[in-house]
């Protein structure tokens, strides 16, 4: 079990991380590490691809959870892309779909960053 | 239902437990190991997801508890019924866990509780308790539905 973690460069400001894999109380801070460098690097927008993670927990939400308070302090944001349904249905039930931005491909989610 | 399916279902009863070390990196078995337990029963693929989270939830529970540090020895009990699984998550800790959370509060950063608000989402009921001498125990079941 682990999580692949590629961050890079998009539009703008803004930058990418791509997740493949998944994300628990063992993997979630290999995720933290690389949301709090950006945003320690002042990189406030954000998109985080989990198309390719298979499956998420709590501390993994946390992290997102995390990165996108830091992000608001500064007048940022983070979206979200994701496709796989229980993954959704994760965000649905703990009403985080009321917090982030979630979307089904990158290009929609960087169109509403800005 | 033919007489193969009926008996596959039959051989499908029964209690499997599992010890794992407290950390992390363990709680991915834990997970797997008890999806594979309710795949033997008329579990959905997303059901068999929930529970594999709510599992997972409760290990991470564990650890969390005990500061992220090694929570001991935690034990897993999947009791595999005609229509119903059963699992404890046994630790040996005695700090009192699981309190009801709304989700208003996670935007707040509590999300430490939000793996207690999941286990409590995903399974048809869970039960906590809490004895200085035995530890901490959660027994949580999901029926069959199918």
């Amino acid at each position: 079990m682990d999580i692949k973690v590629n961050v890079r460069e998009s539009e703008g400001d803004a930058y990418v991380v791509d997740l493949t894999g998944e994300i628990d109380v063992y993997t979630s801070p290999k995720v933290k590490d690389a949301i709090t460098e950006l945003i320690d690097q002042e990189h406030y927008n954000l998109v985080i691809n989990l198309e390719k993670v298979r499956y998420i927990d709590s501390t993994g939400l946390g992290v997102l959870i995390g990165g996108l308070k830091r992000v608001r302090e500064h007048g940022g944001s983070v979206n979200l892309v994701c496709t796989n349904p229980q993954i959704k249905k994760i965000f649905d039930i703990t009403g985080l779909v009321k917090i982030f931005g979630i979307f089904d491909d990158e290009q929609s989610a960087m169109k509403a960053l800005v | 239902m033919n007489a193969s399916t009926r008996a596959l279902e039959i051989s499908s009863h029964g209690v499997v437990e599992l010890k794992i070390p407290g950390r992390a990196e363990w709680v991915a078995v834990a997970r797997l190991a008890v999806a594979a337990v309710a795949s033997r029963l008329r579990f959905s693929v997303d059901e068999i997801e929930d529970i594999k989270l709510a599992i997972a939830e409760a290990c991470t529970n564990s650890i969390q508890s005990a500061g992220g540090q090694d929570a001991g020895t935690i034990e897993i009990v999947c009791d595999a019924r005609e229509d119903e699984l059963r699992v404890t998550v046994r630790d040996h800790s005695t700090s009192p866990r699981l309190e009801p959370v709304k989700t208003s509060g996670l935007e707040e950063g509590r999300t430490e509780e939000l793996g207690v608000f999941l286990i409590r989402a995903l399974m048809d009921s869970v039960d906590y308790t809490s004895d200085p001498r035995r530890g901490t125990e959660l027994v949580m079941s999901k029926r069959v539905t199918a």
